[in-house]
């Protein structure tokens, strides 16, 4: 919480510029005052990714739910050049955009987006799915697992992953290939700085942050997870037998439920009166 | 009459055992914090307040937020062409950004609904009480603070509430500013305050004089040139006139590109004059006056359109006014002009009515506070002004960083109060230091402030309040 940057001076200069940015949304039939919660796809992903399950069943248990699709990912507007800050601008964006203080749910390299983003917003809460917050220990584990996937995006090609590394085994075959049809590419730079880039500025308005992701994950490893939740001084809530992508899983209502349970029981800050 | 917010608030205990000196009774509100003025930094202090924690009484005179921004209040000074002068990314609050499709320079009405949605996205209005004034502030025993309130217009009766702290944003544009000049009773034309400009009709086939080479006054003066019949300009000194763009940018992003690189001052000016010379050009062949000080020396004006409208006559530059003569006015260099109307675009100066001035360490009454970083009050730990600053660039970043370290310090007086302490006593050795440059001493320039200067003034504080490096 403390230690936060206040003078911009470069960022005042050089201003993020405006994109057409898609968000998909469902809200709850009645209005609770519940937080909204926004989705934030990982690199390749878009809003999309959240519309097949999650969406849908967050706006059910009553709470308005968003999904954007990071600048050159989904329906969103190209961007070529992107820079992780300017995922993170996009999403702070959105957020600010909302009627109320909202929730941040970051999956993958989206979650790396959410934790640059929390610096910028007082997010009321941020849960990190699957967190790839970068690192050449994850580049590492991905060479392994998919290396003809992996190795072109050092030298600026696409990231290519693979059906296997982002389904479990219980995910039908057919879905998982629609999924990674679908699938388009970080920018480059994006990319770049996700392996060598900054540490995420620590979150403004100290809002409590979720860990979860699956120990069978064949993107992220087990080492990676336990150290993201350490980092926000917790220890991660664990989904055994689920590929990287939660959300699209067979199982993908555990997870979700797990975090729609996490934050009805936390006591969200502010509404403490 | 009581406002509906009125009667829903809960009335004192009567085991209350304080009264006030007058023998009411006084509500104890216990850790609870007292906001004066809902405007942009009284909001950005209620979030912040809630946000480390505290409850939060914020007393608004107005039925709404956004304060000097809210064309709707009576002491609104906007008028109809109002735009901001710092571009987007200078004037937004640091952790709730403007739609970054807004223009560059927005106007007046979209800061009101932008301090509209911050208040139904941080859910502040609940802690706000609308129509209601502040009239009294006193300290009490234990750093702790009676605030008598009522309903605006002096309706219903006075209320006492004791806090545990007390942030004072009342706004310091409000309250005009006019200067002295012999014949002025008896000038036979219009006389008006900026503050009562509000269209530019008001000025459509006048001959009309703009006193005041503020952003304001170039702002009239520009209008005066598109309405009026004839316009003249009086300014006291010669003034750099910045473009709001250069080299295609708002002029602010590139200053900052410099700031950035840590460019010194002098260089920065250097190429500050040079840019000026090369774009808007030497401007005594028109009559300005040269001027009589470096760029950054004043508070700065950010208008591309009054060079122009010099440049083809529409505005006369004229010298400062010697005395009214009616139906004359004379100027010091010994010429008559006959202007119907007047506009005074001559400033503001701050108030606090509701507060001893010696409280604020203004011993003389004059209307200046004696602050550290313009906001903290020597002797008062618990007391503090935000947004009582002049500066080069957006407003509300400042207030926002400054509620932040008064939540800082009002939580350490529990958790560690020897920090706390080290703080005031900071406080009352940096009470008056200047956070700009050399500037021209006047009321315009008693809270200028450059924006990284003081930015880093107040970093500087909250990392010696967090015993950090």
């Amino acid at each position: 919480m403390n230690g936060e940057r206040v003078i911009r001076s470069g960022e005042w200069a050089r201003p993020v510029r405006p994109v057409r940015r898609e968000v998909l949304s469902a809200r709850p039939e009645l209005d609770e005052g519940q937080p909204p919660l926004l989705f934030v796809p990982g690199f390749g992903h878009g809003a999309w990714a959240y519309a097949e399950h999650w969406l849908g069943h967050t706006a059910a248990r009553g709470f308005p739910a968003y999904a954007v699709s990071l600048r050159g990912h989904g329906g969103s507007g190209p961007a070529p050049e992107a820079t992780l800050r300017a995922y993170a601008h996009d999403v702070v964006q959105v957020a600010a955009s909302l009627p109320r203080q909202a929730v941040l749910v970051g999956h993958g390299a989206g979650a790396l987006v959410v934790a640059h983003a929390l610096a910028r917003y007082p997010a009321r809460a941020a849960v990190l799915v699957a967190p790839v917050l970068g690192g050449w220990a994850t580049f590492g584990a991905a060479l392994r697992r998919n290396p003809l996937g992996t190795l072109p995006a050092v030298f600026g090609g696409g990231l290519r992953l693979s059906r296997r590394q982002l389904f479990g085994r219980e995910t039908p075959d057919a879905d998982a290939r629609r999924h990674t049809n679908r699938l388009g590419r970080a920018a480059r730079r994006a990319q770049w700085e996700l392996l060598t880039g900054t540490d995420p500025e620590p979150p403004v308005g100290g809002p409590p942050v979720l860990v979860l992701g699956s120990p069978d994950d064949r993107v992220l490893p087990a080492t990676a997870l336990t150290r993201a939740a350490r980092r926000y001084g917790s220890a991660p809530l664990l989904f055994p037998g689920m590929g990287h992508d939660l959300m699209l899983d067979a199982r993908w209502q555990e997870p979700i439920d797990a975090i729609l349970d996490w934050l009805v029981k936390n006591p969200i800050r502010g509404e403490v009166r | 009459m009581p406002t509906p917010t009125e009667q829903s608030r809960p009335d004192p205990e009567p085991a209350t055992l304080a009264r006030t000196r007058d023998g009411r009774p006084v509500s104890d509100r216990g850790d609870t914090v007292c906001v004066i003025g809902a405007g942009a930094s009284g909001l950005t202090a209620v979030k912040n307040l809630v946000e480390h924690g505290f409850g939060v009484d914020c007393y608004e005179r107005e039925t709404g937020v956004g304060g000097a921004w809210n064309w709707r209040h009576d002491r609104s000074p906007v008028y109809a062409s109002t735009h901001l002068v710092s571009s987007r990314p200078f004037t937004e609050f640091p952790d709730f950004p403007m739609p970054d499709d807004w223009p560059d320079y927005p106007h007046h009405s979209q800061l009101l609904s932008y301090f509209e949605r911050y208040a139904d996205h941080f859910d502040l209005r609940r802690h706000i009480w609308f129509g209601t004034e502040v009239i009294r502030v006193e300290p009490v025993a234990e750093d702790r603070w009676d605030v008598t309130t009522r309903s605006t217009g002096g309706y219903g009766p006075e209320r006492t509430s004791r806090y545990a702290a007390v942030l004072i944003a009342n706004g310091h544009n409000w309250s005009p500013k006019l200067p002295r000049y012999e014949g002025l009773e008896q000038f036979r034309g219009e006389v008006m305050h900026a503050s009562s400009y509000k269209d530019p009709a008001q000025l459509r086939g006048r001959r009309v004089l703009v006193v005041g080479a503020g952003n304001t006054g170039c702002d009239i003066a520009v209008e005066a040139a598109q309405q009026a019949s004839h316009c003249w300009h009086s300014t006291r000194r010669g003034y750099w006139y910045a473009p709001k763009y250069v080299f295609g940018r708002p002029a602010d992003q590139i200053n900052d590109t410099l700031l950035a690189l840590r460019v010194p001052l002098r260089l920065r000016q250097w190429l500050y004059h040079r840019t000026l010379r090369l774009t808007v050009g030497d401007l005594t062949r028109f009559g300005l006056p040269r001027p009589d000080h470096r760029v950054y020396e004043t508070h700065p004006i950010a208008n591309s359109q009054l060079v122009y409208y010099v440049g083809h006559g529409a505005i006369s530059p004229v010298p400062d006014v010697a005395r009214f003569d009616s139906p004359t006015v004379e100027l010091t260099d010994g010429r008559r002009i006959d202007p119907d109307l007047v506009v005074f675009a001559t400033g503001y100066l701050p108030r606090f009515e509701f507060l001893d001035p010696k409280v604020l360490g203004d011993d003389e009454g004059v209307g200046r506070p004696r602050l550290w970083l313009h906001a903290f009050v020597p002797d008062h730990p618990t007391l503090a002004v935000a947004g009582l600053l002049q500066p080069d660039s957006g407003l509300f970043p400042l207030a926002h960083w400054q509620s932040v370290l008064f939540a800082r310090l009002l939580r350490l007086r529990t958790t560690r109060p020897e920090r706390a302490a080290a703080f005031a006593a900071r406080a009352r050795s940096g009470a008056g230091e200047r956070y700009a440059g050399p500037v021209k001493d006047s009321t315009r320039h008693w809270f200028e402030v450059g924006h990284v200067d003081y930015l880093r003034a107040l970093e500087r504080a909250l990392r010696d309040l967090e015993g950090g490096k």
